[in-house]
């Protein structure tokens, strides 16, 4: 039983990871009903940026900041000389845009900043917590439990945002309604460069936990396609579908991880490991099948 | 003056409904079927045949299935690559499992089981839709590639998946020469290409059509949508796994699953959008400039870096590679959303007017 519960909490911790990358494709979509495919090589990009500037000699707060900026210009020129040409494209264009932009990424940030595999040193530490793996035997990570802590408050800084500022107020306007949000006066065009400036820090915040955890590498733009099950799980357009979904996500993946193989392997013989890359999916494609929307998505009403 | 259609009148139906209903498109079909069938076989060397020719016709095939389902039907999909993976498999099986079986009747085979795998990740279509539906094929991808690598059975046991195929018997012939290879693959995807072409101004076509242009009036003028959805799943797999079994048999002779990755999935989807959305030549247009960009691309970069005295490491050109992919599907999908076809179809309005457009 210590064992599974062991998986659980890791499971869970790892799921608060897939909701922080989850969270960026949110506050896009939310904001300007684009699909970003491309939030995984943002991710990537943030985090090669960090480790690129660092390595030039500056420490730690000056490459997140200096990350930040180059994010956020990123994302207004995304924004800029994409994004505003695509206008009353169908959503489906737009779509394909930002695959586009991912392998623009893709090919861009390791030519600025090197291709190399790197550690990212944070000064948090990847090893179990003495404490409770002396009383109940459990292997829990100092860096999971930081790494969950950051992203409740990510979240909770989010929510405030949105909540309670003039900024926020505005951009819930946009999500909610473009035309009537231009009709009232919000710029729209100034709304979506600073959703791409948020969705930006959202990508380095992950973008630094990810790197941290596993190196800085090209595999971190892979962390979009951990993020889409946990997407469309938790409905497109909440953030706290994001972070449910992600919890959902991060534990059955892992459990199934531990836990299916064996049956498979009395059943058909040979080795059946590696489900967590398609697990996620399958279960939130039957969870689809149940409800379309997601567990906190908004109905869709179709109208001729 | 050339291409000018003037002169020329329908007197019957059938001549008013034909394929290509202008007579320099038929000659202009004729003259490019002769140099395909009869003058490049004489012309090309080995290595056009090997590494450019076979792979622009699979690829083209697969774009054209993915055409179908993502132009005419409009159903998003990213596992384009997947289903090709179901084909190449289920050629081998089916050679290797059925005795005497005919190649063609085993590609014939591969395509139907692809068709049947389609229907299966094609029946969230009918709940979802859109980027939903998108992720959700997103599952076919994976699901498919990890089952063809962890059941031993579907690879006859070979270590890691790895099948190298059978021998190409056609009529108690061994087909091995890249030329005999290049000229099997033509002929299915030019019956096959005639057949999209046909499909999509079909009752099945149109239909397609009204479910992309917004399904819910498609259903209510009648069109029931699951049929419809499902079978344009099924027809797509369908080219794609035909597609998938002529790349293992014909083009690299031995493929395993993790070759048929979201990657490739990607290349296809590319090669529509650039090609041309909704368009039976832009498939064709499209696998053939996406094959011909890295080509391109490892020829002149290191020329433009010699020029300007750079050094280009094989690192930094496959990095620009992929920025100059990027780069490209933003700007077509800006520029020209209707893709390379669409340009072909600027030029031929133009050619009408050719020399005196006033």
């Amino acid at each position: 039983m210590n064992f599974f519960f062991e998986v659980l909490i890791g499971g869970l911790l790892s799921g608060v990871m897939y909701a922080l990358v989850a969270l960026g494709f949110v506050l896009i979509y939310k904001a300007s009903g684009v699909f970003n495919f491309a939030q995984g090589a943002m991710v990537y990009l943030a985090a090669l940026s960090v480790v690129g500037v660092m390595e030039w000699g500056a420490p730690l707060w000056l490459a997140v900041i200096l990350a930040f900026t180059i994010m956020t210009l990123f994302g207004i020129a995304t924004e800029k000389f994409v994004l505003r040409k695509l206008v009353n494209q169908p959503p489906i264009a737009l779509f394909m845009a930002t695959i586009g932009l991912a392998f623009f990424i893709e090919g861009l940030a390791p030519m600025v900043f090197g291709s190399e595999p790197r550690a990212l040193e944070l000064g948090i530490v990847d090893e179990p917590i003495p404490w409770i793996l002396d009383n109940w035997n459990m292997v829990i990570s100092k860096f999971d439990l930081v790494a969950a802590g950051v992203a409740s408050l990510l979240v909770a800084t989010l929510a405030l945002f949105f909540q309670y500022t003039r900024i926020g107020r505005a951009l819930r306007a946009v999500a909610d309604d473009h035309q009537a949000a231009l009709s009232i006066g919000i710029p729209l065009q100034n709304i979506w460069a600073i959703v791409w400036g948020v969705a930006g820090f959202v990508a380095l915040v992950a973008g630094m936990m990810w790197g941290a955890r596993n190196g800085v590498q090209f595999a971190l733009t892979f962390t979009a396609l951990k993020a889409l099950p946990v997407l469309i799980l938790g409905g497109f357009t909440s953030v706290p579908g994001a972070i449910v979904g992600g919890l959902i996500i991060g534990a059955s993946e892992k459990l199934a991880e531990i836990y299916i193989p064996p049956v498979m392997q009395d059943l058909f013989g040979g080795n059946f490991g590696g489900i967590e890359g398609w697990f996620p999916y399958v279960l939130a494609l039957l969870f689809l099948l149940v409800r379309p929307e997601g567990l906190f998505g908004e109905r869709h009403i179709d109208r001729v | 003056m050339l291409y000018r259609e003037a002169g020329q009148f329908k007197t019957s139906y059938a001549a008013d409904q034909q394929l290509f209903p202008i007579r320099q498109d038929r000659i202009g079909l004729i003259v490019l079927l002769a140099i395909a069938f009869l003058g490049v076989p004489l012309l090309a060397s080995e290595y056009w045949f090997s590494a450019i020719l076979i792979p622009f016709l699979i690829f083209a095939l697969a774009a054209l299935g993915l055409n179908i389902l993502t132009g005419y039907a409009g159903q998003l999909s990213l596992g384009s690559a997947a289903f090709m993976a179901v084909g190449a498999y289920a050629a081998y099986n089916f050679q290797l499992r059925v005795e005497g079986i005919p190649i063609l009747v085993s590609f014939i085979c591969a395509g139907l089981t692809a068709a049947g795998v389609g229907i299966l990740f094609g029946l969230p279509s009918l709940r979802i839709k859109g980027f939903y539906l998108a992720v959700a094929t997103l599952a076919a991808q994976f699901f498919i590639v990890w089952c063809l690598t962890k059941f031993p059975w579907l690879s006859n046991n070979s270590s890691s998946g790895v099948i190298s195929t059978q021998k190409l018997m056609l009529f108690g012939h061994e087909l091995n020469t890249p030329v005999e290879k290049y000229l099997l693959v033509l002929s299915i995807v030019v019956f096959m290409a005639l057949g999209a072409k046909n499909m999509v101004r079909s009752t099945t076509g149109r239909a397609w059509m009204a479910v992309r242009d917004m399904d819910v009036a498609a259903s209510v003028i009648g069109i029931r949508l699951m049929p419809t959805k499902l079978l344009a799943f099924a027809v797509s797999s369908f080219y794609c796994g035909v597609a998938g079994a002529l790349y293992a048999f014909c083009y690299l002779g031995s493929v395993e699953p993790d070759g048929f990755s979201l990657e490739m999935s990607f290349k296809i989807l590319f090669m529509i959008i650039i090609g041309g959305v909704g368009s039976i030549m832009g498939s064709f247009l499209g696998a053939a400039f996406i094959l011909l960009l890295p080509i391109f691309l490892d020829i002149a970069l290191p020329f433009f870096a010699g020029l300007f005295g750079l050094p280009f490491s094989s690192a930094t050109v496959s990095h620009i590679q992929i920025l100059v992919f990027g780069a490209l599907i933003m700007f077509f999908l800006i520029v020209e959303p209707h893709g390379l076809a669409r340009l072909w179809q600027i030029a031929k309005e133009k050619l009408r007017l050719w020399p005196f457009p006033h």
